[in-house]
């Protein structure tokens, strides 16, 4: 029963993508549109092959197996975007943590601080692009730069928010037990702002994947952004769509993770597990 | 009032034991210094819509008592369980605990809340450590405490859960457990069973006299059903409605197991109906003015 169940779901789950890409094929194949502009499913995975695999063939003296199988294009680039992911993450997610905490934690801090990010928060990172480019030119300093201010704001408001809707029993149960401020801040505020924490370590994530290839189309030579608009200028639009699946594999890959590490992280917090 | 306030020296009889002082009344008895809690001339008003929740509260407890404070909500138990739990401020009137004034909450006046306000972060035994922990007891002598209430409690094989999954009950008593662990003299109580359901209660009810009995805690238990203060105090503090004064101190002799079905139980219950409900009357009478 249960077998028959899961290949039910499973069996839902892929039909409505197979028939769009049925539809798409169709499509190419009667020759509808011109291969151009939209070309065949098949086309398209097979310029993907080609984008995956290695350049060269293997040759044991050069190095490990493992070093020539991620030798190829995509995994190049989709390592070049990650790492700006991760290091404008770093430092933008880094930065609002302890500022957050802070701002929380603390009223006369807040209103010291609240005005400017009110101010700059609803500028979209992407509008820093000039300034950034004028300030630290081209290459990775400015993608970083747009990074870690997509980062930068979500996990602020979040961890602001999460600090100061603690529920106050915690903090007078604790009080009762004798806590003292800093362990106040360490084990109690701190864990029970948590799953606001994640949220906005999330949002934030969410944020940074999509500044990462804006950034890339514009300030640097590597990378998933970089690939799709080179890709364009020689109008390869099979190597775009190629480039536009796997950042969306990506970024699937992302939010699963931060997803997983929320529910480890959280396995205490009601209403996550079901 | 028979004096104006700010006037200096003018000293007033108020014919209770208390004299005024600029408006404020000081006791002339002492602090009682058997009592484990002594409070005197005890007041709180509250600024908002200046509510005078507690007046002229003289209560003393000694060692190893079991209180409890009754009476219909807005009476002002759960301020002065505050007050000498440390949350509240009073605003006029001392307050000793072990002889020293009360400055702020601290771990030797354990609370239990109605709330559980068990930290959902942290396991069953962690829970029950943490004050141990944030003390500085050192590791081993910390677990084998835990160990000793976990086995008490009967929580043994719920150590590792996480407050969200545990009952009511279950959690009102790591709550208890938490407590104990800090080996505190006293322990306050908030309407503790108020969530639980009646089997549930008459269980944890049972579970509290046989720890008190184990532990010899005094225990302040604020409540406002009339049943539950006979079954479980030696002492029932019947309270007014705003301001809170103390109507009547109640001691009731019943030895333990107490039957609820009994005369001597049911004369008591009745004496105290007669006392809340004079009270709960009133809170409604005054409800629609009040605010």
């Amino acid at each position: 029963m249960m077998r028959r169940g899961w290949w039910r779901g499973l069996l839902r789950g892929v039909a409505v993508p197979v028939l769009v890409v049925a539809f798409w094929q169709g499509l190419a194949s009667l020759g509808v549109v011109n291969s151009q502009i939209l070309p065949s499913p098949i086309a398209v995975i097979e310029r993907w092959w080609a984008y995956l695999a290695p350049l060269e063939a293997y040759r044991p003296a050069e190095g490990s197996w493992l070093a020539w199988v991620f030798s190829g294009e995509l995994p190049a680039d989709a390592v070049a975007s990650l790492m700006r992911v991760f290091g404008g993450f770093a430092i933008g997610g880094g930065l609002a943590l302890p500022l957050g905490l802070l701002m929380g934690a603390n009223r006369r801090v807040f209103s010291l601080f609240n005005p400017l990010v009110q101010i700059l928060r609803p500028i979209p990172p992407i509008a820093f692009i000039p300034l950034s480019i004028l300030w630290f030119g081209l290459g990775n300093p400015p993608a970083i730069f747009l990074i870690s201010i997509g980062a930068f704001f979500p996990m602020l408001m979040n961890t602001i928010t999460g600090v100061q809707t603690v529920d106050g029993i915690y903090i007078r149960a604790a009080r009762n037990l004798g806590v003292r401020p800093w362990t106040m801040f360490t084990r109690i505020m701190l864990p029970a702002a948590m799953p606001y924490i994640l949220t906005g370590a999330r949002i934030g994530m969410g944020t940074a994947f999509i500044v990462v290839i804006v950034s890339e189309m514009i300030a640097v030579n590597s990378g998933l952004g970089f690939r799709i608009l080179e890709a364009r200028e020689y109008f390869w639009s099979d190597k775009i769509i190629a480039g536009m699946f796997s950042i969306g594999i990506l970024g699937l890959g992302i939010d699963v993770a931060m997803n997983s590490l929320s529910r480890i992280l959280l396995k205490w917090h009601r209403g996550l597990e079901s | 009032m028979a004096s104006r306030p700010g006037k200096l020296t003018v000293m007033t009889d108020t014919g209770s034991g208390l004299i005024m002082t600029k408006g404020r009344q000081i006791s002339l008895y002492p602090a009682d210094a058997q009592a484990q809690i002594s409070i005197r001339g005890l007041g709180k008003v509250f600024p908002r819509g200046l509510v005078e929740a507690l007046k002229d509260i003289d209560l003393d407890i000694p060692a190893g008592q079991f209180v409890s404070l009754l009476g219909p909500s807005g009476c002002g138990k759960s301020t002065l369980l505050n007050a000498i739990a440390g949350f509240e401020v009073p605003t006029s009137g001392q307050l000793l605990v072990d002889g020293r004034a009360v400055s702020g909450p601290g771990p030797d006046r354990g609370m239990v809340f109605q709330e559980y306000a068990l930290f959902p972060w942290m396991s069953v035994a962690k829970n029950i450590s943490f004050g141990l922990d944030v003390k500085g007891v050192p590791k081993a002598e910390a677990a084998a405490r835990v160990e000793m209430l976990l086995a008490k409690l009967r929580l043994a094989e719920f150590r590792d859960r996480y407050p969200k999954d545990l009952s009511g009950g279950m959690r009102q008593r790591v709550a208890i457990a938490r407590i104990l662990a800090l080996d505190s003299p006293i322990m306050l109580m908030d309407e503790p069973f108020g969530a639980l359901d009646s089997l549930t209660r008459r269980t944890l009810q049972d579970e509290l006299l046989r720890i008190w009995q184990e532990f010899g805690k005094t225990i302040v238990f604020v409540t406002h059903s009339i049943e539950e203060s006979l079954y479980l105090s030696d002492r029932v503090v019947v309270m007014t409605y705003r301001p809170g004064t103390i109507k009547r101190d109640l001691m009731v002799d019943l030895a333990h197991p107490r039957d609820p079905s009994s005369s001597d139980f049911n004369r008591l219950k009745r004496e105290l109906s007669q006392l809340v409900m004079e009270e709960q009357t009133r809170s409604e009478g005054l409800l629609p003015t009040g605010d």
